[in-house]
């Protein structure tokens, strides 16, 4: 790999932020340990009946994966913004779409994988049946790069912003829905019975469609913020 | 006219909606004015210290 | 530069749009107060009642305007938004955040109107119909575009960041046209035909129609309105600005005399 390449770049940008993680690694369990008290108030506020859980299982545990994936954005770029490697990363020579795209690649990798991990142990919890699994995972699979993408253009417009918390879920809330619904959706209807490969396979163009333009307008919105 | 304001039993949904319309664009109508007059206010009083600023030697 | 050039830029400097807004917003509030009552008119005393809904569907001539001009807005903002963005012209910055807070207004009606109108109808306040559903992200949409410019301080930079938002979300207003089209929804297809024949009555038709009218002429005599807040908000240490404060101020303060 040559020195100066953009190959190497992305590779050194993949390199320190996995490190930088790596180096924090008990900040992992923060949005696991989230999304399990999410889903641990479920039954608590509503009953233990399993009939209830279950009808409502799918959801809650998107729900769940949704909202702690939204308390983990913020750390995509508070950290380099608050030390000056966003605006380096932002004047840099190489694409800043591309550069963008392997620092989503490493968040998603840190927050959302983790989450997928647990998310078979919060289905249980909700007793959800166990046939819906491999779509629930589909699903989410899907689904939580859709919103690490999605998301990331958003944190770029209120990059830097003291009490963006709020603000950013707001903004987030609009575009997040059509994902919600159709990944909830393809686990209600594998539950009911009904074929679900239809919002999988609208997941997955989104997904690609993202893929592709969600970098590039996470690069012109963080030009604007960063002005 | 009391039969006028019932509207064929349907006056509690009609005339809440029609008041909604009304209110929230006098809401609409009157909001700028009044910050057009806190932002007049704010102008006259950075010119004034900007006037008092460049009179001190 | 040829003679529409000229007036494209005169009619983009700030003083002069002023000038001009003030001119024509008072007469376009004007306007549409008469219009919205000739339509009020038409819609609770000249229309028959309908021979399914009863009075109850007169509503519709509250509804549906504030529906056509929540969607008209938003594609108002979209345009400003994307000529800001590509080429950065201050004014069209500023229209794009002043329909904001309109749209969302005439949102937020369309919302409650028709949540008041479903009871009766439909048995039901709310249902999470493709239709109801997508004006509702709508109405997220606008308080997003609104919330994200007024958290950034620098004004350009807050109109610019929160005009790319209301660019991403554009997507939504063929959702929200097209979900009767697209799903099963509980909200009725529509009526009103831009080409072809609608679906409705003439006389119930003209006060709907007026109605329409007197929202859009509102829209722009709102819009002109807020501008000229926003051209002073941004341009308050300019001369022309200046002027303007000096000659608003109450006349027996010192203010006045500055």
């Amino acid at each position: 790999m040559k020195p100066g390449s953009t190959s190497a770049a992305c590779a050194a940008l993949l390199r320190r932020d996995l490190t930088l993680i790596w180096r924090r690694r008990g900040d992992a369990l923060n949005p696991i340990l989230f999304a399990l008290i999410v889903v641990a108030l479920f039954p608590l506020a509503l009953g233990p009946e399993p009939e209830n859980l279950r009808r409502i299982a799918a959801g809650v545990v998107f729900v769940a994966l949704l909202l702690s994936g939204l308390l983990a954005l913020d750390t995509l770029f508070r950290g380099d913004y608050e030390d000056g490697s966003l605006e380096q990363l932002v004047l840099s020579p190489h694409p800043l779409a591309l550069l963008l795209a392997c620092k989503i690649a490493v968040h998603w990798l840190t927050t959302a994988l983790p989450l997928l991990i647990v998310a078979p142990l919060l289905a249980e919890m909700l007793n959800l049946p166990h046939a819906v699994f491999p779509v629930l995972l589909a699903a989410l699979a899907l689904a939580t790069p859709l919103l690490s993408l999605i998301g990331a253009v958003c944190v770029a417009l209120t990059v830097g912003m003291r009490r963006s918390g709020m603000l950013l879920a707001l903004l987030v809330l609009p575009l997040y829905v059509p994902v919600l619904i159709f990944g909830a959706g393809a686990c209600n209807a594998a539950q009911a019975g009904f074929p679900f490969l239809a919002p999988l396979l609208w997941l997955g163009a989104g997904l690609v469609l993202a893929l592709v333009l969600a970098p590039l307008a996470c690069a012109a919105a963080l030009k604007i913020s960063l002005s | 006219m009391s039969d006028f304001l019932a509207m064929g039993g349907y006056g509690a949904y009609l005339w809440p909606s029609y008041a909604v319309f009304v209110i929230v664009l006098a809401i609409d109508a009157i909001a700028p004015r009044i910050r057009r007059r806190r932002v007049l206010a704010e102008i006259r009083g950075k010119s004034k210290r900007r006037a008092t600023r460049e009179a001190t030697p | 530069m040829n003679a529409l050039t000229l007036w494209f830029h005169k009619i983009g400097s700030p003083p002069t749009f002023y000038r001009i807004a003030g001119a024509w917003a008072p007469w376009l509030f004007a306007i549409a107060l008469a219009l919205g009552a000739v339509a009020l008119y038409g819609g609770l005393f000249v229309a028959p009642r309908d021979y399914q809904q009863g009075d109850a569907y007169r509503i519709i001539f509250v509804h549906v305007p504030c529906a056509w001009m929540g969607l008209f807005a938003y594609i108002f903002l979209a345009v400003n938004a994307f000529i800001a963005l590509v080429w950065r012209i201050k004014l069209s910055e500023i229209l794009a955040m002043a329909s904001a807070p309109v749209g969302a207004a005439f949102t937020f009606i369309t919302l409650v109107s028709g949540s008041l109108w479903g009871k009766p109808m439909w048995g039901t306040y709310w249902t999470w119909d493709a239709r109801l559903t997508s004006e509702l992200v709508l109405l997220f949409l606008y308080l997003g575009v609104i919330g994200l410019h007024h958290a950034i301080e620098d004004r350009r930079q807050a109109a610019r960041a929160a005009s790319f938002l209301a660019l991403i979300g554009i997507v939504n207003v063929p959702i929200v046209h097209f979900s009767v089209n697209w799903w099963n929804t509980l909200h009725q297809g529509s009526t009103v035909r831009l080409m072809g024949e609608s679906h409705i009555t003439g006389s119930m038709v003209w006060p709907l129609l007026v109605m329409a009218l007197a929202t859009h002429v509102w829209f722009f005599a709102s819009v002109l309105a807020r501008t000229r807040v926003g051209l002073l908000e941004l341009e308050g240490g300019k001369d022309w600005a200046r002027e303007v404060a000096l000659a608003d101020a109450p006349r027996d303060t010192v203010a006045a005399h500055v």
